[in-house]
Protein backbone atom coordinates (compact mmCIF):
# COMPACT_ATOMS: atom_id res chain seq x y z
CA UNK A 1 0.00 0.00 0.00
CA UNK A 2 1.37 3.40 -0.87
CA UNK A 3 1.73 5.30 2.36
CA UNK A 4 -0.15 8.42 1.46
CA UNK A 5 -3.87 7.85 1.53
CA UNK A 6 -5.08 9.51 4.68
CA UNK A 7 -2.18 11.91 4.51
CA UNK A 8 -3.70 13.75 1.58
CA UNK A 9 -6.44 15.86 3.07
CA UNK A 10 -5.94 18.16 6.01
CA UNK A 11 -8.97 16.68 7.73
CA UNK A 12 -7.65 13.15 7.33
CA UNK A 13 -4.33 14.19 8.75
CA UNK A 14 -5.86 15.82 11.81
CA UNK A 15 -8.03 12.78 12.56
CA UNK A 16 -5.03 10.53 12.14
CA UNK A 17 -2.89 12.56 14.51
CA UNK A 18 -5.62 12.71 17.12
CA UNK A 19 -5.95 8.92 17.01
CA UNK A 20 -2.19 8.33 17.06
CA UNK A 21 -1.68 10.69 19.98
CA UNK A 22 -4.56 9.11 21.87
CA UNK A 23 -3.04 5.67 21.30
CA UNK A 24 0.36 6.97 22.33
CA UNK A 25 -1.05 8.40 25.55
CA UNK A 26 -2.68 5.06 26.41
CA UNK A 27 0.57 3.21 25.77
CA UNK A 28 2.62 5.72 27.76
CA UNK A 29 0.22 6.26 30.65
CA UNK A 30 1.37 3.24 32.68
CA UNK A 31 4.99 4.42 32.44
CA UNK A 32 4.04 7.96 33.43
CA UNK A 33 2.02 6.73 36.42
CA UNK A 34 4.89 4.47 37.42
CA UNK A 35 7.46 7.26 37.38
CA UNK A 36 5.20 9.86 39.03
CA UNK A 37 4.09 7.58 41.87
CA UNK A 38 7.69 6.49 42.42
CA UNK A 39 8.87 10.09 42.86
CA UNK A 40 6.44 11.23 45.56
CA UNK A 41 5.59 9.99 49.05
CA UNK A 42 2.68 7.56 49.23
CA UNK A 43 0.50 10.22 50.82
CA UNK A 44 0.81 12.28 47.65
CA UNK A 45 -0.58 9.41 45.59
CA UNK A 46 -3.38 8.81 48.09
CA UNK A 47 -4.39 12.47 47.90
CA UNK A 48 -3.78 12.56 44.13
CA UNK A 49 -1.77 15.72 44.64
CA UNK A 50 1.81 15.89 43.53
CA UNK A 51 3.30 19.22 44.64
CA UNK A 52 6.66 19.82 43.01
CA UNK A 53 8.40 20.60 46.27
CA UNK A 54 7.70 17.09 47.54
CA UNK A 55 9.58 15.29 44.75
CA UNK A 56 11.98 12.84 46.30
CA UNK A 57 14.20 9.90 45.51
CA UNK A 58 13.58 8.51 48.97
CA UNK A 59 11.37 5.72 47.58
CA UNK A 60 14.25 4.37 45.56
CA UNK A 61 16.52 4.41 48.58
CA UNK A 62 13.79 2.82 50.66
CA UNK A 63 13.26 0.01 48.11
CA UNK A 64 16.88 -0.97 48.53
CA UNK A 65 16.47 -0.83 52.31
CA UNK A 66 13.32 -2.95 52.77
CA UNK A 67 14.32 -5.43 50.07
CA UNK A 68 17.70 -6.86 49.09
CA UNK A 69 17.16 -5.09 45.81
CA UNK A 70 20.88 -4.64 45.23
CA UNK A 71 21.29 -8.37 45.46
CA UNK A 72 18.37 -8.97 43.09
CA UNK A 73 19.88 -6.53 40.66
CA UNK A 74 23.29 -8.21 40.73
CA UNK A 75 21.64 -11.62 40.30
CA UNK A 76 19.57 -10.44 37.37
CA UNK A 77 22.52 -8.72 35.73
CA UNK A 78 24.89 -11.67 36.17
CA UNK A 79 22.36 -14.26 35.00
CA UNK A 80 21.21 -12.18 32.04
CA UNK A 81 24.70 -11.37 30.76
CA UNK A 82 25.92 -14.95 31.17
CA UNK A 83 22.85 -16.45 29.52
CA UNK A 84 22.98 -14.00 26.62
CA UNK A 85 26.66 -14.49 25.82
CA UNK A 86 26.63 -18.22 26.50
CA UNK A 87 23.49 -18.90 24.53
CA UNK A 88 24.69 -17.04 21.44
CA UNK A 89 28.15 -18.67 21.57
CA UNK A 90 26.83 -22.20 22.02
CA UNK A 91 24.20 -21.69 19.35
CA UNK A 92 26.73 -20.18 17.00
CA UNK A 93 29.14 -23.12 17.34
CA UNK A 94 26.39 -25.64 16.67
CA UNK A 95 24.88 -23.56 13.88
CA UNK A 96 28.27 -23.37 12.19
CA UNK A 97 28.61 -27.15 12.24
CA UNK A 98 25.07 -27.63 10.94
CA UNK A 99 25.57 -25.09 8.17
CA UNK A 100 29.15 -25.56 7.04
CA UNK A 101 30.61 -28.87 8.18
CA UNK A 102 29.99 -32.35 6.97
CA UNK A 103 29.30 -35.12 9.43
CA UNK A 104 27.19 -38.18 9.82
CA UNK A 105 23.82 -37.58 11.44
CA UNK A 106 23.80 -33.90 10.63
CA UNK A 107 20.33 -33.72 9.13
CA UNK A 108 18.82 -36.06 11.70
CA UNK A 109 20.20 -34.14 14.66
CA UNK A 110 19.13 -30.86 13.15
CA UNK A 111 15.61 -32.15 12.65
CA UNK A 112 15.52 -33.08 16.33
CA UNK A 113 16.46 -29.50 17.17
CA UNK A 114 13.65 -28.21 15.01
CA UNK A 115 11.21 -30.58 16.67
CA UNK A 116 12.01 -29.07 20.06
CA UNK A 117 10.63 -25.74 18.85
CA UNK A 118 7.19 -27.33 19.06
CA UNK A 119 7.47 -28.26 22.72
CA UNK A 120 5.95 -25.71 25.07
CA UNK A 121 8.16 -24.80 28.00
CA UNK A 122 5.44 -25.88 30.44
CA UNK A 123 6.07 -29.51 29.54
CA UNK A 124 9.74 -29.30 30.46
CA UNK A 125 9.20 -27.08 33.51
CA UNK A 126 8.57 -29.82 36.07
CA UNK A 127 11.17 -32.34 34.87
CA UNK A 128 13.79 -29.61 34.58
CA UNK A 129 13.04 -28.56 38.12
CA UNK A 130 13.56 -32.20 39.18
CA UNK A 131 16.78 -32.47 37.16
CA UNK A 132 18.11 -29.27 38.75
CA UNK A 133 17.17 -30.55 42.20
CA UNK A 134 18.90 -33.87 41.60
CA UNK A 135 22.03 -32.11 40.37
CA UNK A 136 22.04 -30.22 43.68
CA UNK A 137 21.60 -26.94 41.81
CA UNK A 138 18.38 -25.75 43.43
CA UNK A 139 18.69 -22.09 44.41
CA UNK A 140 22.06 -21.58 42.70
CA UNK A 141 23.26 -19.52 39.76
CA UNK A 142 23.71 -22.75 37.82
CA UNK A 143 19.97 -23.38 38.04
CA UNK A 144 19.21 -19.91 36.75
CA UNK A 145 21.80 -19.96 33.99
CA UNK A 146 22.49 -23.42 32.58
CA UNK A 147 19.04 -24.36 31.18
CA UNK A 148 18.89 -20.94 29.50
CA UNK A 149 22.06 -21.56 27.52
CA UNK A 150 20.42 -23.77 24.93
CA UNK A 151 18.18 -22.21 22.35
CA UNK A 152 16.95 -24.13 19.33
CA UNK A 153 15.66 -20.91 17.87
CA UNK A 154 19.00 -19.08 18.02
CA UNK A 155 20.72 -22.15 16.57
CA UNK A 156 18.21 -22.35 13.76
CA UNK A 157 18.36 -18.65 12.86
CA UNK A 158 22.16 -18.59 12.94
CA UNK A 159 22.35 -21.70 10.78
CA UNK A 160 20.11 -20.06 8.19
CA UNK A 161 22.39 -17.06 8.20
CA UNK A 162 25.62 -19.05 7.93
CA UNK A 163 24.23 -20.91 4.94
CA UNK A 164 23.77 -17.64 3.11
CA UNK A 165 27.47 -16.74 3.35
CA UNK A 166 29.36 -17.64 0.15
CA UNK A 167 31.13 -20.98 0.42
CA UNK A 168 34.18 -19.64 -1.40
CA UNK A 169 35.20 -17.87 1.78
CA UNK A 170 35.56 -21.19 3.61
CA UNK A 171 37.26 -22.82 0.69
CA UNK A 172 39.82 -20.05 0.34
CA UNK A 173 40.56 -20.16 4.05
CA UNK A 174 40.92 -23.93 4.01
CA UNK A 175 43.40 -23.77 1.14
CA UNK A 176 45.40 -21.42 3.32
CA UNK A 177 45.32 -24.08 6.01
CA UNK A 178 42.74 -22.57 8.36
CA UNK A 179 41.01 -24.94 10.76
CA UNK A 180 37.25 -25.09 11.23
CA UNK A 181 37.58 -23.26 14.53
CA UNK A 182 39.50 -20.50 12.84
CA UNK A 183 36.95 -20.21 10.04
CA UNK A 184 34.22 -19.94 12.66
CA UNK A 185 36.06 -17.36 14.73
CA UNK A 186 37.57 -15.23 12.00
CA UNK A 187 35.05 -15.44 9.18
CA UNK A 188 31.66 -16.43 10.51
CA UNK A 189 31.59 -14.46 13.75
CA UNK A 190 32.57 -11.11 12.23
CA UNK A 191 30.18 -11.56 9.31
CA UNK A 192 27.27 -12.49 11.53
CA UNK A 193 27.64 -9.58 13.92
CA UNK A 194 24.31 -7.92 13.00
CA UNK A 195 22.22 -11.05 13.41
CA UNK A 196 24.08 -12.00 16.58
CA UNK A 197 23.34 -8.55 17.97
CA UNK A 198 19.64 -8.99 17.19
CA UNK A 199 19.57 -12.43 18.80
CA UNK A 200 21.55 -11.18 21.78
CA UNK A 201 19.11 -8.36 22.35
CA UNK A 202 16.23 -10.80 22.25
CA UNK A 203 17.99 -13.19 24.64
CA UNK A 204 18.86 -10.31 26.93
CA UNK A 205 15.33 -9.01 27.35
CA UNK A 206 13.87 -12.52 27.54
CA UNK A 207 16.30 -13.48 30.28
CA UNK A 208 15.97 -10.22 32.19
CA UNK A 209 12.17 -10.42 32.10
CA UNK A 210 11.94 -14.19 32.65
CA UNK A 211 9.58 -15.14 35.42
CA UNK A 212 8.35 -18.72 35.68
CA UNK A 213 11.70 -20.51 35.66
CA UNK A 214 13.48 -18.33 38.26
CA UNK A 215 10.30 -18.46 40.34
CA UNK A 216 10.52 -22.24 40.41
CA UNK A 217 14.25 -22.76 41.03
CA UNK A 218 14.98 -20.04 43.57
CA UNK A 219 14.08 -20.26 47.22
CA UNK A 220 15.96 -17.47 49.00
CA UNK A 221 16.58 -13.77 48.57
CA UNK A 222 20.21 -14.61 47.86
CA UNK A 223 19.26 -16.00 44.45
CA UNK A 224 16.09 -14.18 43.45
CA UNK A 225 16.11 -12.05 40.34
CA UNK A 226 14.37 -8.69 40.13
CA UNK A 227 11.04 -9.92 38.70
CA UNK A 228 10.75 -12.60 41.39
CA UNK A 229 11.77 -10.24 44.17
CA UNK A 230 9.24 -7.71 42.95
CA UNK A 231 6.42 -10.23 42.84
CA UNK A 232 7.11 -11.21 46.46
CA UNK A 233 7.20 -7.54 47.31
CA UNK A 234 3.65 -7.19 45.94
CA UNK A 235 2.50 -9.83 48.39
CA UNK A 236 4.11 -8.10 51.37
CA UNK A 237 3.58 -4.42 50.62
CA UNK A 238 0.45 -4.49 48.50
CA UNK A 239 -0.39 -0.84 49.12
CA UNK A 240 3.07 0.70 49.34
CA UNK A 241 2.59 1.96 45.82
CA UNK A 242 5.46 4.42 45.96
CA UNK A 243 7.91 1.61 46.73
CA UNK A 244 6.31 -0.84 44.29
CA UNK A 245 6.53 1.71 41.50
CA UNK A 246 10.14 2.55 42.34
CA UNK A 247 10.94 -1.15 42.20
CA UNK A 248 9.14 -1.51 38.88
CA UNK A 249 11.06 1.40 37.40
CA UNK A 250 14.33 -0.22 38.45
CA UNK A 251 13.16 -3.53 36.98
CA UNK A 252 12.48 -2.15 33.55
CA UNK A 253 15.18 0.50 33.32
CA UNK A 254 18.07 -1.61 31.93
CA UNK A 255 16.06 -3.07 29.06
CA UNK A 256 14.43 0.28 28.41
CA UNK A 257 17.79 2.02 28.11
CA UNK A 258 19.04 -0.69 25.80
CA UNK A 259 15.88 -0.32 23.71
CA UNK A 260 16.27 3.43 23.38
CA UNK A 261 19.93 3.03 22.41
CA UNK A 262 19.52 0.23 19.90
CA UNK A 263 15.92 0.51 18.82
CA UNK A 264 16.34 -0.98 15.37
CA UNK A 265 18.29 -4.01 16.56
CA UNK A 266 15.69 -4.50 19.26
CA UNK A 267 12.68 -4.47 17.00
CA UNK A 268 14.50 -6.68 14.54
CA UNK A 269 15.59 -9.15 17.22
CA UNK A 270 12.18 -9.44 18.79
CA UNK A 271 10.24 -9.77 15.55
CA UNK A 272 12.76 -12.19 14.06
CA UNK A 273 12.83 -14.40 17.15
CA UNK A 274 9.12 -14.04 17.75
CA UNK A 275 8.48 -15.14 14.22
CA UNK A 276 10.76 -18.12 14.56
CA UNK A 277 12.57 -17.06 11.41
CA UNK A 278 9.56 -17.50 9.19
CA UNK B 1 6.04 -24.91 11.02
CA UNK B 2 6.06 -26.76 7.75
CA UNK B 3 8.41 -24.43 5.96
CA UNK B 4 10.97 -24.21 8.72
CA UNK B 5 13.51 -26.39 6.98
CA UNK B 6 14.92 -24.33 4.16
CA UNK B 7 16.02 -25.98 0.92
CA UNK B 8 19.63 -27.06 0.71
CA UNK B 9 22.17 -24.43 -0.18
CA UNK B 10 23.11 -24.28 -3.85
CA UNK B 11 26.43 -25.41 -5.29
CA UNK B 12 26.67 -28.18 -2.76
CA UNK B 13 29.35 -29.84 -4.83
CA UNK B 14 31.89 -27.04 -4.81
CA UNK B 15 31.10 -26.52 -1.13
CA UNK B 16 32.75 -29.79 -0.26
CA UNK B 17 35.62 -29.69 -2.70
CA UNK B 18 38.16 -28.91 -0.04
CA UNK B 19 36.97 -31.09 2.72
CA UNK B 20 36.71 -34.74 3.60
CA UNK B 21 33.48 -36.71 3.77
CA UNK B 22 33.46 -36.65 7.51
CA UNK B 23 34.66 -33.69 9.53
CA UNK B 24 35.05 -35.07 13.00
CA UNK B 25 35.55 -31.71 14.63
CA UNK B 26 31.88 -31.02 13.84
CA UNK B 27 30.87 -33.13 16.82
CA UNK B 28 32.92 -30.93 19.08
CA UNK B 29 31.14 -27.89 17.71
CA UNK B 30 27.70 -29.26 18.46
CA UNK B 31 28.69 -31.04 21.68
CA UNK B 32 27.86 -28.30 24.21
CA UNK B 33 24.56 -27.58 22.56
CA UNK B 34 23.65 -31.24 22.10
CA UNK B 35 24.37 -32.09 25.74
CA UNK B 36 22.07 -29.30 26.83
CA UNK B 37 19.28 -30.44 24.55
CA UNK B 38 19.63 -34.07 25.55
CA UNK B 39 19.37 -33.15 29.22
CA UNK B 40 16.94 -30.24 29.37
CA UNK B 41 14.69 -31.15 26.47
CA UNK B 42 14.80 -34.80 25.47
CA UNK B 43 15.38 -36.31 28.90
CA UNK B 44 13.00 -33.73 30.37
CA UNK B 45 10.19 -34.58 27.97
CA UNK B 46 10.60 -38.27 28.71
CA UNK B 47 10.57 -37.66 32.45
CA UNK B 48 7.51 -35.48 32.15
CA UNK B 49 5.71 -38.13 30.17
CA UNK B 50 6.65 -40.80 32.70
CA UNK B 51 5.65 -38.75 35.72
CA UNK B 52 2.23 -38.08 34.28
CA UNK B 53 1.42 -41.76 34.95
CA UNK B 54 2.69 -41.65 38.51
CA UNK B 55 1.22 -40.41 41.76
CA UNK B 56 4.12 -38.64 43.39
CA UNK B 57 4.58 -35.83 45.88
CA UNK B 58 8.33 -35.19 45.49
CA UNK B 59 9.12 -37.17 48.63
CA UNK B 60 7.74 -40.55 49.46
CA UNK B 61 6.95 -43.43 47.18
CA UNK B 62 6.04 -43.17 43.53
CA UNK B 63 3.15 -45.31 42.54
CA UNK B 64 2.28 -46.11 38.95
CA UNK B 65 -1.33 -45.14 38.51
CA UNK B 66 -1.81 -45.50 34.77
CA UNK B 67 -4.16 -42.92 33.34
CA UNK B 68 -5.56 -41.94 36.74
CA UNK B 69 -4.02 -38.45 36.64
CA UNK B 70 -5.60 -37.79 33.28
CA UNK B 71 -8.91 -39.24 34.35
CA UNK B 72 -8.88 -37.14 37.49
CA UNK B 73 -8.47 -34.01 35.38
CA UNK B 74 -11.59 -34.78 33.41
CA UNK B 75 -13.54 -34.73 36.66
CA UNK B 76 -11.66 -31.84 38.26
CA UNK B 77 -13.86 -28.70 38.37
CA UNK B 78 -10.85 -26.44 38.96
CA UNK B 79 -9.13 -27.81 35.88
CA UNK B 80 -12.30 -27.18 33.89
CA UNK B 81 -12.49 -23.65 35.25
CA UNK B 82 -8.85 -22.84 34.48
CA UNK B 83 -9.14 -24.38 31.02
CA UNK B 84 -12.21 -22.24 30.45
CA UNK B 85 -10.28 -19.16 31.57
CA UNK B 86 -7.47 -19.93 29.15
CA UNK B 87 -10.02 -20.38 26.39
CA UNK B 88 -11.50 -17.02 27.33
CA UNK B 89 -8.06 -15.41 27.06
CA UNK B 90 -7.55 -16.94 23.62
CA UNK B 91 -10.87 -15.83 22.15
CA UNK B 92 -10.55 -12.30 23.52
CA UNK B 93 -6.85 -11.48 23.29
CA UNK B 94 -6.18 -12.90 19.83
CA UNK B 95 -8.87 -11.08 17.81
CA UNK B 96 -8.54 -7.82 19.75
CA UNK B 97 -4.82 -7.85 19.27
CA UNK B 98 -5.01 -8.60 15.55
CA UNK B 99 -7.53 -5.84 14.93
CA UNK B 100 -5.82 -3.22 17.10
CA UNK B 101 -2.39 -4.11 15.74
CA UNK B 102 -3.63 -3.83 12.16
CA UNK B 103 -5.31 -0.48 12.83
CA UNK B 104 -2.12 0.85 14.41
CA UNK B 105 -0.07 -0.41 11.49
CA UNK B 106 -2.40 1.15 8.92
CA UNK B 107 -2.29 4.47 10.79
CA UNK B 108 1.51 4.37 10.89
CA UNK B 109 1.77 3.41 7.23
CA UNK B 110 0.51 6.82 6.14
CA UNK B 111 2.78 9.50 4.77
CA UNK B 112 2.83 11.75 7.80
CA UNK B 113 5.54 13.08 10.06
CA UNK B 114 6.45 11.47 13.34
CA UNK B 115 5.58 7.85 12.58
CA UNK B 116 8.96 6.71 13.95
CA UNK B 117 8.17 8.33 17.28
CA UNK B 118 4.75 6.68 17.51
CA UNK B 119 6.18 3.33 16.48
CA UNK B 120 8.81 3.64 19.21
CA UNK B 121 6.13 4.44 21.80
CA UNK B 122 3.77 1.65 20.73
CA UNK B 123 6.56 -0.89 20.88
CA UNK B 124 7.76 0.24 24.30
CA UNK B 125 5.54 -2.10 26.35
CA UNK B 126 6.83 -5.11 24.38
CA UNK B 127 10.25 -4.76 25.96
CA UNK B 128 8.89 -4.01 29.43
CA UNK B 129 9.19 -6.60 32.18
CA UNK B 130 5.79 -8.26 32.54
CA UNK B 131 6.05 -8.08 36.31
CA UNK B 132 6.49 -4.31 36.24
CA UNK B 133 3.55 -4.02 33.83
CA UNK B 134 1.38 -6.25 36.00
CA UNK B 135 2.16 -4.23 39.13
CA UNK B 136 1.37 -0.91 37.52
CA UNK B 137 -1.89 -2.33 36.13
CA UNK B 138 -2.82 -3.43 39.65
CA UNK B 139 -2.54 0.20 40.56
CA UNK B 140 -4.20 1.58 37.41
CA UNK B 141 -7.21 -0.73 37.41
CA UNK B 142 -7.94 -0.67 41.12
CA UNK B 143 -11.50 0.40 41.86
CA UNK B 144 -10.26 3.77 43.07
CA UNK B 145 -7.27 3.81 40.77
CA UNK B 146 -6.12 6.38 38.23
CA UNK B 147 -8.09 4.85 35.34
CA UNK B 148 -11.37 5.27 37.17
CA UNK B 149 -10.28 8.73 38.31
CA UNK B 150 -9.86 9.69 34.69
CA UNK B 151 -13.06 7.98 33.54
CA UNK B 152 -14.99 9.52 36.43
CA UNK B 153 -13.78 12.96 35.42
CA UNK B 154 -14.61 12.28 31.76
CA UNK B 155 -18.02 10.94 32.69
CA UNK B 156 -18.60 13.96 34.91
CA UNK B 157 -18.18 16.31 31.99
CA UNK B 158 -20.74 14.46 29.89
CA UNK B 159 -23.00 13.56 32.79
CA UNK B 160 -22.62 9.78 32.58
CA UNK B 161 -20.97 7.23 34.84
CA UNK B 162 -18.46 5.52 32.57
CA UNK B 163 -16.25 4.17 35.32
CA UNK B 164 -15.09 0.58 35.06
CA UNK B 165 -16.38 -2.02 37.47
CA UNK B 166 -13.96 -3.44 40.01
CA UNK B 167 -11.87 -5.37 37.47
CA UNK B 168 -9.35 -6.85 39.87
CA UNK B 169 -11.62 -7.70 42.75
CA UNK B 170 -14.64 -9.28 41.11
CA UNK B 171 -14.84 -12.83 39.86
CA UNK B 172 -16.98 -11.64 37.02
CA UNK B 173 -14.55 -9.18 35.48
CA UNK B 174 -11.08 -10.19 36.68
CA UNK B 175 -10.22 -11.86 33.37
CA UNK B 176 -10.70 -8.53 31.61
CA UNK B 177 -7.90 -6.98 33.61
CA UNK B 178 -5.60 -9.69 32.26
CA UNK B 179 -6.88 -9.06 28.74
CA UNK B 180 -6.22 -5.32 29.05
CA UNK B 181 -2.70 -5.86 30.38
CA UNK B 182 -1.86 -8.34 27.63
CA UNK B 183 -3.20 -6.06 24.92
CA UNK B 184 -1.15 -3.16 26.26
CA UNK B 185 1.92 -5.33 26.48
CA UNK B 186 1.82 -7.18 23.15
CA UNK B 187 -0.09 -5.18 20.56
CA UNK B 188 3.08 -3.31 19.59
CA UNK B 189 4.56 -6.57 18.37
CA UNK B 190 1.53 -7.27 16.17
CA UNK B 191 1.78 -3.74 14.84
CA UNK B 192 5.42 -4.12 13.83
CA UNK B 193 4.73 -7.38 11.98
CA UNK B 194 1.71 -5.89 10.19
CA UNK B 195 3.62 -2.74 9.31
CA UNK B 196 6.28 -4.82 7.56
CA UNK B 197 3.54 -6.72 5.73
CA UNK B 198 1.77 -3.52 4.63
CA UNK B 199 4.99 -2.16 3.23
CA UNK B 200 5.23 -5.28 1.11
CA UNK B 201 1.86 -4.76 -0.59
CA UNK B 202 2.56 -3.60 -4.18
CA UNK B 203 1.18 -0.06 -4.68
CA UNK B 204 0.12 -0.96 -8.24
CA UNK B 205 -2.49 -3.32 -6.86
CA UNK B 206 -4.02 -0.66 -4.66
CA UNK B 207 -3.91 1.87 -7.50
CA UNK B 208 -5.53 -0.57 -9.89
CA UNK B 209 -8.37 -1.12 -7.44
CA UNK B 210 -8.73 2.63 -7.11
CA UNK B 211 -8.95 3.07 -10.86
CA UNK B 212 -11.68 0.45 -10.83
CA UNK B 213 -13.58 2.65 -8.42
CA UNK B 214 -13.01 0.76 -5.17
CA UNK B 215 -13.42 2.90 -2.07
CA UNK B 216 -10.99 2.93 0.84
CA UNK B 217 -12.90 0.25 2.72
CA UNK B 218 -13.18 -1.98 -0.36
CA UNK B 219 -9.49 -1.62 -1.08
CA UNK B 220 -8.71 -2.60 2.48
CA UNK B 221 -11.16 -5.48 2.46
CA UNK B 222 -10.41 -6.89 -0.99
CA UNK B 223 -6.79 -5.98 -1.66
CA UNK B 224 -4.83 -5.22 1.48
CA UNK B 225 -6.26 -7.81 3.86
CA UNK B 226 -5.84 -10.72 1.44
CA UNK B 227 -2.34 -9.56 0.60
CA UNK B 228 -1.25 -9.54 4.25
CA UNK B 229 -3.04 -12.78 5.14
CA UNK B 230 0.24 -14.71 5.59
CA UNK B 231 1.11 -12.32 8.42
CA UNK B 232 -2.37 -12.66 9.85
CA UNK B 233 -2.03 -16.41 9.81
CA UNK B 234 1.35 -16.31 11.47
CA UNK B 235 0.23 -13.82 14.14
CA UNK B 236 -2.94 -15.79 14.76
CA UNK B 237 -1.02 -19.00 15.41
CA UNK B 238 1.67 -17.30 17.44
CA UNK B 239 -0.72 -15.38 19.66
CA UNK B 240 -2.99 -18.32 20.22
CA UNK B 241 -0.02 -20.36 21.41
CA UNK B 242 1.04 -17.40 23.54
CA UNK B 243 -2.43 -17.16 25.09
CA UNK B 244 -2.38 -20.89 25.84
CA UNK B 245 0.82 -20.27 27.81
CA UNK B 246 -0.28 -17.16 29.69
CA UNK B 247 0.97 -17.20 33.27
CA UNK B 248 2.87 -14.21 34.63
CA UNK B 249 0.23 -11.56 33.93
CA UNK B 250 -2.55 -13.06 36.08
CA UNK B 251 -0.08 -14.57 38.56
CA UNK B 252 1.30 -11.17 39.52
CA UNK B 253 -1.74 -8.99 38.93
CA UNK B 254 -4.65 -10.99 40.35
CA UNK B 255 -2.89 -14.09 41.74
CA UNK B 256 -5.39 -15.96 39.59
CA UNK B 257 -8.25 -14.77 41.73
CA UNK B 258 -10.64 -13.92 43.05
CA UNK B 259 -11.73 -17.54 43.49
CA UNK B 260 -9.69 -18.81 40.52
CA UNK B 261 -11.72 -16.59 38.22
CA UNK B 262 -8.66 -15.39 36.32
CA UNK B 263 -6.40 -18.41 36.82
CA UNK B 264 -5.05 -19.83 33.55
CA UNK B 265 -4.18 -23.48 33.03
CA UNK B 266 -0.45 -22.84 33.37
CA UNK B 267 -0.95 -21.42 36.84
CA UNK B 268 -2.87 -24.55 37.76
CA UNK B 269 0.15 -26.58 36.61
CA UNK B 270 2.32 -24.41 38.81
CA UNK B 271 -0.03 -24.79 41.77
CA UNK B 272 -0.23 -28.55 41.52
CA UNK B 273 3.50 -28.97 41.12
CA UNK B 274 4.89 -26.45 43.55
CA UNK B 275 2.16 -25.79 46.08
CA UNK B 276 0.34 -29.12 46.35
CA UNK B 277 3.45 -31.06 45.20
CA UNK B 278 1.36 -33.25 42.95
CA UNK B 279 3.96 -33.78 40.27
CA UNK B 280 2.03 -36.44 38.39
CA UNK B 281 -1.14 -34.44 38.08
CA UNK B 282 0.77 -31.28 37.14
CA UNK B 283 2.60 -33.18 34.38
CA UNK B 284 -0.67 -34.58 33.09
CA UNK B 285 -2.03 -31.02 32.78
CA UNK B 286 1.13 -29.99 30.95
CA UNK B 287 0.58 -32.81 28.46
CA UNK B 288 -3.02 -31.79 27.98
CA UNK B 289 -1.75 -28.33 27.16
CA UNK B 290 0.84 -29.72 24.77
CA UNK B 291 -1.71 -31.83 22.95
CA UNK B 292 -4.03 -28.86 22.60
CA UNK B 293 -1.29 -26.60 21.25
CA UNK B 294 -0.03 -29.29 18.93
CA UNK B 295 -3.50 -30.10 17.66
CA UNK B 296 -4.27 -26.45 17.16
CA UNK B 297 -1.09 -25.89 15.16
CA UNK B 298 -1.78 -28.94 13.04
CA UNK B 299 -5.35 -27.92 12.25
CA UNK B 300 -4.24 -24.40 11.44
CA UNK B 301 -1.58 -25.62 9.06
CA UNK B 302 -4.24 -27.63 7.26
CA UNK B 303 -6.71 -24.79 7.15
CA UNK B 304 -4.32 -22.13 6.03
CA UNK B 305 -4.69 -23.01 2.34
CA UNK B 306 -8.31 -21.97 2.60
CA UNK B 307 -7.81 -18.42 3.67
CA UNK B 308 -4.15 -17.53 3.40
CA UNK B 309 -3.14 -15.97 0.13
CA UNK B 310 0.46 -16.57 -0.91
CA UNK B 311 2.21 -14.82 -3.73
CA UNK B 312 3.77 -17.11 -6.32
CA UNK B 313 5.89 -19.59 -4.44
Amino acid sequence: MRPNEAGRSLFGRVVLYVLLILGGLIMLAPFVVMVVVSLWPNTAFMARRFPLDQITLANYVETFRVLPFGRYFINSAFVTVTVTIGQILIASLAAFAFARLRFRGREAIFLLYLATLMIPSQVTLIPNFLIIRNLGWYDTYAALIVPGLFSALSTFLLRQFYRSIPIDLDDAARIDGASSLRIWGQIMLPLSRPIMAALAVFAFQASWNDFLWPLVVTGTDQMRTIPIGLSYFVGQYATAWNLLMAGSVIALLPVLILYLLAQKTFVQGITMSGMGGR
Amino acid sequence: MSDLAAPAAPSRRSFFRWRPEQQWEAYLFILPSLLGFLLFVFLAVSISFGISFVDWGLTGPRGFVGLANYRELLRDPVFARTAGNTLFYIVTIVPFQLILGLLMAIALNQAIRGTELFRMIYFLPVVTAIVAGAIVFRLLLARNGPVNDALGWLGGTIGLDVRLPDLLGSARYSKWSVVLLTLWKNTGFTMVVYLAALQGVPPELVDAAKVDGAGAWQRLRNVTIPMISPSTFFLFVLQTIGAFQLFTEPFVMTRGGPAQSSMPVVQYIYQNAFQYTRMGKASAIAWFLFIFIFGFTLIQNRMQQRWVHYETE
